[in-house]
């Protein structure tokens, strides 16, 4: 296995295409180094990607969007105060994942493209109604978070391509995030199930615009727009709350595995659901305060 | 309370930094994977894809032909054992069984079972070399399940295994390798008494004691058969005498050397890769290493049984119990002998009843051979017999710990398993909790509190300690017995304190088996008090030594010298007159040559231990997820040696506890293959997981020991189960009978219990 640290974006390109199939990006690697670790096949070309300037920058626009670089690692993004504050449940999501020794290493691009059922800053971007910017050796695409996990562990990039970064729109007044997963443990575990809401509140306190996304309960993270619909032009109350956790419990796909029983993923995800559209909610509330 | 030794102590219970401290933080310390030898070979285990199987055939010619590999064994390798070399005077192991479990003998008993060894000049040719060993198997069906392992029509592990201590003997081969019965008193005049009487059934997993150090070793054997061995165990003098036995070599032909060991807690008192790596130095000439992988530790070592469990207790009105009774299934694994017989006489020990009748039975499944794990056997049978006592208190509307107190065992109370106690400071430790801030502490909502005590007997035996004194006055204390959990410190306090000098003049050692005479294992919560006792004995002995020879170069008498402060003192003409250690060792060869004492014995009158732990959790009514939010361990340690070890030997029991009770588990598919070998589902805490685990330790000091010790470290991972599971029932409104109380189990019982209030 051939290591190579481009430092220009044309450059991983290139690595990759005359690769022929057999080249991999590498962000933190802590997907990948466990993987071979575990015995998965070294590819030919190992194209390390942290010392490319555009993919570990986090910008934000004069219209207020954030650019967030695909290899930025979890504590440089939870250390970005602006950041955390336009979404909350974005860098939360980020946050969860592994250890402070994970956290210095552990980057959104890596997160998915492994393409995880359970990974968790994935379904927070599909609800944040994130994209990403895509380069190939043919140049360059962009594509909604929502669409780039084909199945599980498949993207839908092609062998020379890769992300460069994150794109998240502005934002109204009175907006905000929230993701929370269940595992048995309080870290260093994977999701059971996950949920990220992401809503906007009228000045009257009225959800104006919602979107909720799952993770660990379909083959791949899932948008749930029923779920969405159910607490548009509501204020979140008590009946609502109930109407959204069937609709979500009714909306997963989940299976049977070491990890729980399609009955408690079901029943879960519509619980964390509901929680995090009430906190993110409380959120975008004190927003309007703050 | 009552003082052991009237004198002041000055080292004995002082928080010095371990002697092996630095070396452990730096990461120099040398742990079993880290020795290495020039041209050691990689010695790698070929295991069974399968639960249960009969070995048609195994060839290794493919194997054997492939380049770089030096040598391939196979159980036929292994010595038969002759019947009169099955045990060791007529105790466990059994090493006909451990023979088959190292190299399987014609089937397979478990995925994971060890059929074949390689040794190749590296790991791939190694891991290449063993998918070329051809193996033909049948495969047979199988059963994990200790109940459905019971039944008549279960697939046999053994096909000649007779139940034992079953009169007459049954005429049928089943998977009940053993009935144990322990009466005491009579249990249904003792039902008869009882104005109430409470039945529950309760299960446990079998958890792993998930040593951070997996397995490995380097074995050398010379063209004289001079054999040696660099491993991490228990026990250097364990891993001489099972290599011997299962090897069939004379011992003196062994040497052993101890590195360093990463955590055993019972899971390293016996051997499976040192064999091996014996055989395959034997053949090919050369050093063989070889290493376990986190997913080999899962699949072929530990556990501690899984269990079934079925009990009832009888009470008065007042509380007072009348009679217990149960039934005590343990899944011993693929072999027999799981310690049933310690569940049934520690479950009741804590209390004083008049009637108990326990039967247990030890059954094999298809999995791993089951090895000791802290306090073996007591953690599951004590789980259900303090679930009972919570079930009993919430009945009566009764302060648990004040039940307990009403039952305690005392000094003179006859356990239900023969002798009576002695010296016990149980009823100390419930006072303590009963007067602790955490048991008065105020709980929000769905929050709960649990209590449970627990008892182990701890033990002495055979023993060794050498003392020598160094020329320029410090001194060196070797001891042959690994150091798990801060020994040679203690080791260290107790020799500083007889010779009566400060801790830093004394240097403890492990050393090898050709160095010191026979100590058997460190386990049993034996170490400190019974190695420590012969390190007393030969600092003392070391004491009268140097008294001499002050009364040498005095030319007094030996009645007229002292020792005080770390000096032979005697007084002329009213004068004192002193000589520091430093200066007897410095002419030495005035007097006699030099100095050093020996003391090998077999250490007796161990005092017994007990534990009350105080638990509180919250428990997510929607999700079943349990939170443990404080958690105080209160427990007799005689006398603590060094603190900070001893509250180290309850909170990593504790958190040990806390993980059987909420998230440790195997999974199997339905093939009887492990899914989760690996620290990512199964699931240990992590530090985040616990809070900062409180620790009381109380003083009832051990009179038959010199400074009081007793043992530590098995009595904090029995209460634990209890102490949860009386939590979680008490936050959630619903009795948890079966362990783990995993998020899904605890949302099931509640939401269970919901629809029968409905
Ligand atoms: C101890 C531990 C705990 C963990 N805990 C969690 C957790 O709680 N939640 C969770 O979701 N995950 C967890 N993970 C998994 C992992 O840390 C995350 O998925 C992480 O975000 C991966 O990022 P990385 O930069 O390390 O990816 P890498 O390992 O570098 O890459 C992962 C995959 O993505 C590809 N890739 C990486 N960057 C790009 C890119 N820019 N363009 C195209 N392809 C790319 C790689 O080729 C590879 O296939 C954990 C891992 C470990 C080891």
């Amino acid at each position: 296995m051939q290591y190579q640290a481009p430092t220009r974006l044309d450059d991983v390109a290139a690595l990759l295409a005359s690769a022929g199939g057999h080249g991999r990006v590498m962000a933190g690697g802590t997907d990948l180094l466990a993987r071979f670790a575990g015995g998965m096949p070294r590819p030919a070309v190992l194209v390390d990607i942290k010392r490319v300037a555009e993919l570990m920058v986090i910008e934000q626009d004069s219209d207020g969007g954030f650019t967030v670089g695909a290899g930025v690692c979890g504590a440089a993004i939870n250390e970005n105060a602006i950041l955390r504050q336009a979404w909350p449940g974005v860098t939360e999501a980020m946050d969860l994942i592994g250890s402070v020794q994970i956290q210095g290493r552990a980057s959104l691009g890596g997160n998915l493209c492994n393409a995880s059922p359970a990974a968790d800053s994935v379904p927070a971007l599909i609800a944040a109604g994130a994209s990403c910017r895509i380069l190939g050796s043919r140049g360059e695409r962009t594509l909604a978070v929502a669409d780039v996990i084909h199945s599980p562990g498949k993207t839908c990039l092609g062998t020379d391509e890769f992300i460069v970064s994150f794109y998240l729109p502005p934002r109204p007044a009175r907006s905000a995030d929230a993701y929370l997963r269940l595992i048995p443990r309080s870290e260093m575990d994977i999701a059971v199930a996950g949920a990220a809401v992401n809503l906007t509140l009228d000045d009257e306190g009225v959800v104006v615009s919602a979107s909720v996304a799952l993770g660990a309960v379909s083959p791949v993270p899932l948008l749930v727009p029923r779920a969405a619909d159910v607490m548009l032009g509501t204020r979140l109350d008590n009946d609502v709350m109930v109407q959204l956790k069937s609709v979500v419990s009714a909306s997963c796909r989940p299976i049977n595995d070491k990890r729980g029983t399609i009955d408690y993923r079901n029943h879960v995800a519509g619980v964390l659901a509901v929680r995090a559209a009430l906190i993110a909610g409380q959120r975008a509330t004190a927003k309007e305060r703050a | 309370m009552k003082h052991a030794t009237k004198k002041p102590l000055r080292s004995v219970g002082t928080r010095p930094v371990r002697p092996d401290g630095i070396d452990k933080v730096t990461g120099r310390a040398l742990f079993s994977a880290d020795f290495n030898l020039p041209d050691a070979l990689h010695g790698a285990v070929l295991r069974s894809p399968f639960a249960h199987a009969r070995i048609l055939s195994i060839d290794t010619t493919r194997a054997l032909a492939l380049a770089g590999v030096k040598a391939v064994v196979t159980a036929s390798d292994m010595p038969a054992i002759p019947d009169d070399k099955v045990m060791i005077n007529a105790q466990p192991p059994d090493f006909r069984d451990m023979s088959a479990n190292i190299l399987a003998r014609e089937k397979v008993l478990y995925e994971g079972h060890a059929i074949a060894a390689v040794a190749a000049k590296d790991a791939e040719t190694a891991n290449r070399a063993l998918q070329l060993i051809d193996i033909e198997y049948e495969v047979l069906p199988h059963v994990i399940d200790v109940q459905q392992a019971m039944e008549p029509g279960a697939p046999l592990l053994h096909e000649n295994l007779i139940t034992k201590g079953i009169n007459p003997a049954p005429v049928q081969a089943s998977n009940i390798a053993s009935r144990h019965e322990q009466v005491h008193g009579d249990v249904e005049l003792g039902f008869a008494q009882a104005d109430i009487i409470l039945t529950e059934e309760f299960t446990t997993q079998p958890v792993h004691q998930g040593y951070i150090e997996p397995h490995a070793c380097l074995a050398r054997v010379a063209s004289d058969g001079q054999t040696e061995i660099w491993c991490s165990s228990q026990g250097q003098f364990m891993v001489r005498a099972y290599c011997a036995r299962l090897l069939d070599m004379p011992l003196s032909q062994i040497r052993v050397m101890p590195l360093e060991i990463g955590g055993g807690f019972g899971g390293k008192t016996t051997v499976y890769l040192e064999p091996l790596a014996v055989l395959l130095s034997r053949k090919s000439g050369l050093p063989v290493k070889m290493q376990m992988s986190r997913a080999d530790v899962f699949r072929a070592t530990g556990p501690a049984p899984g269990s079934y469990i079925s009990m009832k207790i009888g009470a008065r009105k007042d509380g007072t119990l009348v009679a217990a009774q149960g039934i005590l299934c343990y899944q011993a694994g693929a072999f027999a002998g799981s310690p049933v017989r310690l569940g049934c006489m520690t479950a009741f020990a804590p209390y004083d009843i008049a009637n108990v009748k326990l039967i247990g039975y030890d059954i094999v499944v298809n999995r791993p051979k089951s090895a000791a794990y802290r306090a073996p056997g007591a953690p599951m049978a004590s789980f259900a017999a303090e679930s009972l006592i919570d079930m009993l208190a919430q009945r009566l509307d009764m302060d648990p710990i004040d039940l307990r107190i009403r039952n305690a065992a005392r000094e003179g109370t006859r356990t239900a398993y023969g002798p009576s106690f002695k010296e016990i400071g149980y009823l100390e430790t419930l006072e303590a909790a009963r007067a602790h801030p955490h048991y008065a502490a105020p709980l929000g909502k769905n929050q709960g509190r649990g209590v449970a005590s627990g008892f182990w007997f701890n033990i002495g035996g055979q023993s060794s300690a050498a003392l020598t004194l160094n020329e320029d006055g410090t001194v060196m204390v070797a001891t042959g017995n690994p150091d798990i959990g801060g020994s040679r410190a203690s080791m260290a306090l107790m020799a500083a304190e007889v010779l009566q000098i400060d801790v830093s003049q004394v240097r403890p050692q492990i050393v090898d088996t050709s160095s010191i005479a026979y100590s058997d294992l460190t386990g049993g919560s034996r170490v400190t008090f019974a190695v420590g006792m012969a390190v007393i004995q030969a600092a003392s002995d070391m004491v009268v030594k140097l008294q001499e020879r002050a009364a040498t170069l005095w030319d007094v008498s030996v009645e007229h010298v002292r020792w005080q402060d770390g000096c032979a003192v005697t007084d002329v003409e009213g004068r004192e007159e002193r000589l520091s250690l430093a200066a007897l060792a410095a002419q030495t060869a005035k007097t006699g040559g030099p100095i050093a004492a020996h003391v090998s014995l077999n250490a007796q009158g161990a005092g017994p231990g007990f534990g009350t732990h105080i638990c509180d959790v919250e428990v997510d009514p929607d999700t079943g997820r349990v939170t443990v939010l404080r958690y105080t361990a209160v427990q007799d340690v005689g006398k603590a040696v060094h603190p900070s070890y001893v509250e180290g030997q309850l909170q990593g029991g504790a958190a040990q506890g806390i993980g059987w009770a909420l998230n440790e588990a195997y999974m199997y598919d339905e093939n009887g293959a492990q899914l989760n070998p690996g620290f990512l589902d199964y699931r240990v805490p992590v530090a985040s997981d616990l809070p900062m685990i409180d620790t009381v330790l109380v003083e009832v000091p051990n009179p038959r020991h010199p400074f009081g010790v007793r043992g530590v470290g098995e009595v904090p991972i029995i209460p634990p189960l209890g102490a949860v599971a009386n939590a979680v029932s008490r936050a959630s409104g619903v009795r948890h009978v079966d362990l783990p109380m995993s998020p899904p189990a605890v949302l099931k019982a509640i939401q269970r219990a919901a629809r029968r209030r409905r």
